[in-house]
C-alpha cells in the first residue's frame, strides 16, 4: 500500500478539528459511570455541566474546551506500507497549521523564551510526532491528541531508588493527585509511568494518560497497580474541579518498562476530563475516522 | 446558599454579601485576562484604557475569528469558543488587580491560594468558579466581543465581552476567608494516610 501525502495532510487537519469537538465513546461512558456513582452535591452538579457541555459542543459544532492544547500526532505504520517518512512528518505539520488557520482555532503554541505565537499551532519540534510500527498489514493510523495545559502543567518525575520499593510509586501517585487538586480539571485520567529511563518513564506516563478508558496495562503487575491506585485516589474526595466529591479520576492507568538495577523511576502525567482523541486509519480501501 | 443575579459593575457591598456555596449569574460586561495580559500590565508597566473598577475578570484566552468590523462584531472579532483556564498560575496578580484596578470578582477554575484569599478579605472581592473544560456551553453565555485592548498579545489580549446569563457560577472563595479549595484540600490530605494504608504502604 502506498500512502498519499496529500491525504495525510487533509487527515491531519481534519483530526485536529474532530478531536477538539467530539469526545470518544469510552470517555462519554466514563462520565455516565462517574455520574451514576457521585454522592456529593457539588460534584454531581459539575459532572452534569460537563455532560451537558459534550452535547452542546456536538449540537453547535463547537470546540469542547477553549484549550486547543499542544498538538500530538501518534503514527503507527503497518507492514507492506510504502511512505516517505520525512514527507509524512511535513504533511502532518501542514495539516495542523491548516486546521489552525482555516477553521480557525486558537494557536496555543509559543516560543518558550520569546513567547512569540506564530498562530499556526506549530513551532520548533511542535507538533509532537511519534512514529511506531505494527505487524498489521497494509494499514497506517494517525492518532491526534490535543493535550491541554491545565493537566500538562501538572506533570512529575521522581527518580526513586530500589530501596524505596513499590511503596514509593504508590505514595508518589497519591501525593501527585493531592498536589494537583482542581488545577488539572478533574475527573482526570491519571497516567503513571513506571521504570525505564527518566525520559521513557515520562513518555510512558503520557501514553498511560491518553489511553482509552477500559484498556488495561499489558504487564500484570502494572494492571494490578491500576486497580488499587484507581480505588485509592478516588477515596481522597478531591472531586470534580477540586470542589469535592467521589469522582477524582476516571481511572489510574499505568505503563511499565524495564529499568536499571539501581533505578526505580515513577512519573505522573494527567489527562483532564476533556480527554480528547481522534484517529484516522489508512487502508487500501481509503481513510476512515474514529477514535 | 443564595443565588444572586449581578449586572456589572458591582459594589463592594454586593461582593461582601457573597458566601462560599452561593451562586451568581452575571450580565453586562466581563473582561478576559490571561498570563501574558497580566505580565504586561504588572511586570512591564503597560496600561489599559479600560476602567476595570467594580468589574468581573475571567481567566481566559478565547478562540476567535476575524470577520471584519460589523455592528455584531465591533472589534472585528467573533467569539468561537470562550472558556476558562487554570487560575493558579496567575495567583500573584489577584491583589494588584483589586488594589490598583479596583476589580471585584475573579472568575476561573481550580481556585487561587492564600494570597488571593487575603486580598479578597482585605479589599472586598470574591472568586467564582466556572466549570473548566465546559467551554462550548460557556460560549452560549457570551453575546459578543465589545472591545479589545493589548491585542498584540492575541489570544492573550485584554478582552471586553458582553455576556447574558453567564452562570450559574459557584462562589468558591469569598471575602470572609472562606475557600472551598482549602476545605477540600485539607479534607483530602486528612484521608491520605487511609488511602496509603489501603494500598499496603507500610511507612510514612
Amino acid at each position: 500500500m502506498k500512502v498519499d501525502l496529500k491525504q495525510v495532510e487533509e487527515a491531519s487537519k481534519e483530526l485536529y478539528i474532530r478531536a477538539l469537538k467530539i469526545l470518544p465513546p469510552d470517555i462519554k461512558e466514563g462520565f455516565r459511570r462517574l455520574d451514576a456513582g457521585e454522592t456529593h452535591a457539588t460534584g454531581k452538579a459539575i459532572l452534569g455541566t460537563m455532560i451537558r457541555n459534550i452535547a452542546v459542543a456536538e449540537q453547535n459544532n463547537n470546540l469542547l474546551c477553549q484549550d486547543t492544547g499542544i498538538p500530538i500526532y501518534n503514527v503507527t505504520i503497518g507492514a507492506d506500507v510504502q511512505v516517505d517518512g520525512f514527507g509524512l512528518k511535513e504533511a502532518i505539520r501542514k495539516g495542523c497549521e491548516r486546521a489552525t488557520r482555516e477553521h480557525p482555532i486558537r494557536s496555543s503554541v509559543v516560543h518558550p523564551v520569546t513567547r512569540k505565537n506564530e498562530h499556526t499551532s506549530c513551532g520548533r519540534e511542535i507538533p509532537v510526532i511519534h512514529v511506531d510500527f505494527t505487524p498489521q498489514p497494509e494499514s497506517l493510523s494517525i492518532e491526534m491528541i490535543p493535550k491541554g495545559s491545565g493537566s500538562e502543567n501538572n506533570s512529575w518525575l521522581r527518580m526513586a531508588v530500589p530501596a524505596d520499593g513499590v511503596d514509593a510509586i504508590k505514595t508518589f501517585v497519591v501525593d501527585c493527585v493531592l498536589d494537583a487538586g482542581g488545577k488539572t480539571c478533574p475527573p482526570t485520567i491519571v497516567g503513571v509511568g513506571v521504570g525505564g529511563t527518566a525520559d521513557l518513564c515520562v513518555h510512558l506516563s503520557k501514553v498511560a494518560a491518553t489511553r482509552p478508558l477500559g484498556s488495561r496495562c499489558e504487564d500484570p503487575e502494572g494492571a494490578a497497580l491500576e486497580e488499587s491506585l484507581t480505588r485509592a485516589v478516588n477515596q481522597l474526595g478531591v472531586g470534580p474541579q477540586g470542589l469535592g466529591g467521589d469522582s477524582t479520576a476516571f481511572a489510574v492507568h499505568v505503563e511499565v518498562a524495564a529499568t536499571h538495577i539501581t533505578m526505580n523511576p515513577v512519573a505522573v502525567n494527567m489527562q483532564c476530563h476533556s480527554a480528547r482523541r481522534a484517529r484516522a486509519t489508512f487502508t487500501p480501501k481509503g481513510v476512515t475516522y474514529g477514535f | 446558599m443564595s443565588h444572586y443575579d449581578f449586572t456589572t459593575p458591582v459594589t463592594e457591598e454586593q461582593v461582601r454579601k457573597l458566601r462560599v456555596n452561593d451562586t451568581v449569574t452575571l450580565n453586562g460586561t466581563l473582561y478576559g485576562i490571561r498570563d501574558a495580559t497580566l505580565i504586561h500590565l504588572f511586570d512591564r508597566g503597560r496600561k489599559t484604557r479600560f476602567d476595570l473598577r467594580g468589574h468581573a475578570l475571567i481567566h481566559t484566552a478565547p478562540n476567535v475569528k476575524w470577520v471584519g468590523e460589523t455592528k455584531a462584531a465591533p472589534t472585528g472579532y467573533e467569539p468561537i469558543c470562550v472558556g476558562t483556564t487554570t487560575s493558579d498560575r496567575m495567583e500573584r496578580f489577584t491583589r494588584p488587580l483589586l488594589s490598583e484596578y479596583g476589580a471585584r470578582i475573579i472568575i476561573g477554575k481550580g481556585g487561587l491560594r492564600e494570597g488571593s484569599a487575603a486580598a479578597f478579605r482585605e479589599l472586598g472581592g470574591a472568586y467564582l468558579a466556572v466549570v473548566g473544560g465546559a467551554a462550548a456551553l460557556e460560549t452560549t453565555w457570551v453575546e459578543r466581543i465589545e472591545d479589545v485592548d493589548l491585542d498584540d498579545l492575541n489570544p492573550e489580549s485584554l478582552w471586553k465581552f458582553r455576556v447574558k446569563g453567564f452562570g450559574p457560577l459557584l462562589v468558591s472563595m469569598d471575602s470572609h476567608g472562606g475557600s472551598l479549595y482549602t476545605e477540600v484540600n485539607q479534607a483530602a490530605r486528612a484521608k491520605r494516610a487511609a488511602a496509603l494504608a489501603a494500598l499496603g504502604v507500610k511507612s510514612k
